[in-house]
């Protein structure tokens, strides 16, 4: 087959075109360039880029570099300031595989003439034996459940699914690192990017917006309503956050339990009354990999990248535009407006059944 | 597969005869130019047979001629070793599409307490002359305005320029950046009235890594590279005189070559222009025809299709084309040129520049022929 390696310049996707070449494929590297300012997330800079070239380089294979750089700004950067502006917590590595990665760069793949996409997500797509009927692409954890990604692709249906590939996902992160190092791979020993690429550590989420919006500061209230101090940027406290909320006068800690951005105040509680036992999905926001749930059935949520995964049971929620009502088995931390839960099935947890947004 | 190159504004193919001058000059014995002995004697004649040659191209003395590595060194000498000779309150101006090696040394002659003026072009690209006069004050000390430009081969009324900055600010220096026109113009002719002239060898048939910056006697020139005073104290370091016997060569066959080689190939360019027009729908020559432009480009605007996917399908079917500037990590940047030209970014995004040189034939043009419009449909069938 002819494979499109997305290469980030990190050991991961170096790998992942490694083990195609192996199997005897035809393969081409690509690297997006996606942010044009100033990045020390060791992802996607100018040094990653050659990292990546050199490992095409290694691996014999032709490696091009795409700029979607004003697609990015449009479709995973300008919503991440003005979702932050709404009071929500946007996930931009949600967006920037919703929208660039399997929806942009798949569609070049395409056109280019390649048969698959392939990326060095941890995650695995499989599908039951074809000739038996089941023809469905299934998208599952991947083997290594430390750094499994699939909550970060868990918006993929059909359409993209039967498309990619992920070579990866049958390895833990030791056997990937090991595999590099026996091929003698120039990213073998590179550490892993772990936060937001277009925001660089010195700055933080605070100092990235604080250059794009205005952030207000907001008077922190208890449930009685009674002053609690204040914070100096609404936009960027989330419900369920204890960090910066103090004590109560009882001496234990504070969480937030409700943000209001447009009123400019944030209202705390103690633990128990910021846990919350449900969350609403926004039925635009709702994708499948096969087929929706029907209403009542049983899930198993996860509400971030490496959370715990809760068994939950998934209803039509009240209001009248379809969306969805995720009731928790147990009491959960919030999740906060913007936020991805990613559903997987509930007799096969580790098969990803679908993902909304929390409204 | 065969390789069918129309990227020569990109890089041009070492010539054979090129190849063999340069390996001459290791055959012998090879000194450092600037001393007595007798393979030092061998460097500097051959350094300053060189020199002569280069000279002759441009109809200079030649010692008006300074061997730098490259195209791009010569830009940097040209702008800021001009601007920072003067005085503090200079401005150096520069039309809006020129190369990033002039437009990048005007940006840092700014950050070094100079001002400087950019030069609208209408919507060819050609240098705005009442902007300019408009601009021309006593302060300006540089006005660049290259010959003809890289990505769109249009070429710039330099005798124009001049004559204005003559005029209206007599102590102002005239730099053009002569590195794409080499091949194409008599450039003794076209540059004459100008004080600096650039040349790069790669784009004429020789090696990467030499060029020459022309300096007419009456300007004053800070160094950029300081050293043992070589060139005349213009531009230090033991120079390469396997180069500049390679862009010598180079040169000798451009100008020995070029009165047959301007029809010829601007004939195979017309011909490749109007079968890919025929062929591909809504494609159009983002240059009107009328407009003076160097024989070997033509410049396409094709809706429907992006660069980067065209320049990938058509790379994996050996034909070789290009699309614009590039950056630090490879890939393509929106073209600064096509924004100064007015060309709105939707068909700025597919637009794709072929260049033909002297080696290129009438079947490289029927290959491309046969492999374009193709290659565009594809990728504009929907999914």
């Amino acid at each position: 087959m002819r494979v499109l390696v997305a290469m980030s310049g990190g050991v991961d996707s170096s790998v992942a075109a490694a083990l195609l070449v192996e199997r005897g494929h035809e393969v081409v590297g690509a690297t997006l360039k996606l942010w044009g300012g100033p990045s020390d997330s060791g992802c996607c800079s100018v040094a990653d880029v050659d990292d990546a070239r050199r490992v095409a380089q290694q691996l014999g294979i032709d490696h091009h570099v795409f700029n979607l750089t004003e697609e990015f700004d449009r479709h995973v950067v300008a919503p991440y300031v003005g979702e932050h502006a709404r009071g929500r917590t946007p996930n931009p590595c949600i967006e920037c595989n919703r929208s660039m990665k399997f929806d942009r760069l798949l569609g070049r793949s395409d056109r280019l003439g390649f048969d698959r996409l392939a990326t060095g997500h941890h995650a695995r797509v499989t599908r039951n034996d074809p000739r038996g009927g089941d023809s469905v692409w299934h998208l599952r954890r991947g083997a290594d459940a430390a750094k499994d990604q699939s909550y970060v692709l868990s918006m993929l249906g059909q359409d993209a699914l039967s498309r990619v590939e992920f070579p990866v996902g049958d390895m833990t992160k030791d056997e990937v690192r090991a595999h590099a190092h026996r091929l003698g791979l120039r990213t073998a020993a590179k550490p892993d990017s772990q936060d937001v690429c277009f925001i660089r550590d010195a700055e933080g989420r605070q100092g990235f917006l604080s250059g794009r919006m205005e952030l207000h500061a907001a008077d922190v209230v208890d449930s009685a309503g009674r002053p609690a101090g204040s914070v100096e940027a609404v936009e960027l406290v989330t419900v369920g956050q204890r960090r910066g909320m103090g004590h109560g006068t009882d001496g234990t800690r504070r969480y937030v339990t409700h943000v209001d951005v447009s009123a400019r105040r944030v209202t705390v509680g103690s633990a128990a009354d910021a846990m919350c036992s449900a969350v609403v999905l926004a039925a635009p926001s709702m994708t499948w990999v096969d087929r929706p749930l029907p209403a009542g059935a049983r899930a198993v949520a996860q509400v971030s990248a490496h959370g715990r995964p809760a068994g939950c049971t998934v209803e039509r929620s009240d209001t009248a535009n379809g969306d969805l009502l995720v009731r928790f088995d147990a009491p959960q931390r919030p999740v906060a407006p913007g936020q991805t839960v990613a559903l997987y099935d509930a007799r096969d947890p580790d098969a990803v059944i679908g993902a909304g947004i929390a409204a | 597969m065969t390789t069918t190159y129309l990227d020569h504004a990109a890089t041009t193919p070492l010539r054979a005869e090129v190849a063999a001058a340069m390996a001459e000059v290791h055959a012998g014995p090879l000194g450092n130019p600037t001393g007595s002995h007798p393979p030092a004697q061998r460097a500097r004649r051959l350094l300053e047979e060189a020199r002569d040659e280069v000279a002759a191209f441009l109809g200079r003395d030649p010692g008006d001629v300074v061997f730098t590595s490259g195209g791009t060194e010569s830009a940097n000498l040209a702008v800021l070793g001009t601007a920072e000779a003067a005085l503090r309150d200079a401005v150096v101006l520069y039309s809006a599409v020129e190369h990033p090696a002039v437009r990048e040394s005007a940006l840092a002659a700014v950050a070094a307490g100079m001002d400087m003026r950019e030069l609208p072009v209408d919507g060819h690209g050609v240098v705005d002359l009442s902007a300019l006069e408009r601009a021309l004050s006593s302060r300006a000390v540089l006005v660049a305005v290259m010959t003809a430009n890289n990505e769109t081969g249009v070429v710039q009324p330099l005798a124009d320029v001049v004559e204005a900055v003559r005029r209206r600010a007599p102590r102002a220096y005239v730099f053009t950046d002569a590195v794409q026109a080499a091949p194409w113009l008599d450039l003794a002719d076209a540059t004459a009235g100008a004080d600096l002239v650039s040349l790069s060898a790669h784009k004429v048939g020789g090696p990467v890594g030499t060029g020459a910056l022309a300096v007419s006697p009456q300007v004053v020139l800070a160094p950029r590279q300081h050293g043992g005073g070589q060139e005349r104290e213009r531009r230090s370091g033991t120079q390469d005189v396997v180069g500049a016997v390679g862009l010598a060569a180079a040169l000798r066959l451009v100008a020995a070559e070029r009165p047959a080689a301007v029809p010829r190939v601007a004939a195979l360019r017309d011909r490749l222009s109007e079968g890919l027009l025929a062929a591909i729908e809504g494609a159009h020559r983002t240059v009107p025809a009328g407009v003076a432009v160097l024989p070997g480009h033509l410049h396409l605007c094709l809706p429907g299709v992006e660069r980067e996917e065209l320049l990938v399908a058509l790379g994996a079917e050996g034909v070789c084309v290009s699309g614009g500037s590039s950056c630090a990590s490879g890939a393509l940047e929106p073209s600064p040129v096509l924004a100064a030209m007015g060309v709105a970014p939707g068909l700025a995004a597919g637009a794709v520049r072929l260049t033909l040189g002297y080696d290129t034939t009438d079947e490289d043009v029927d290959r491309a022929l046969a492999v374009v419009p193709s290659v565009v449909a594809a990728l504009r069938r929907p999914a």
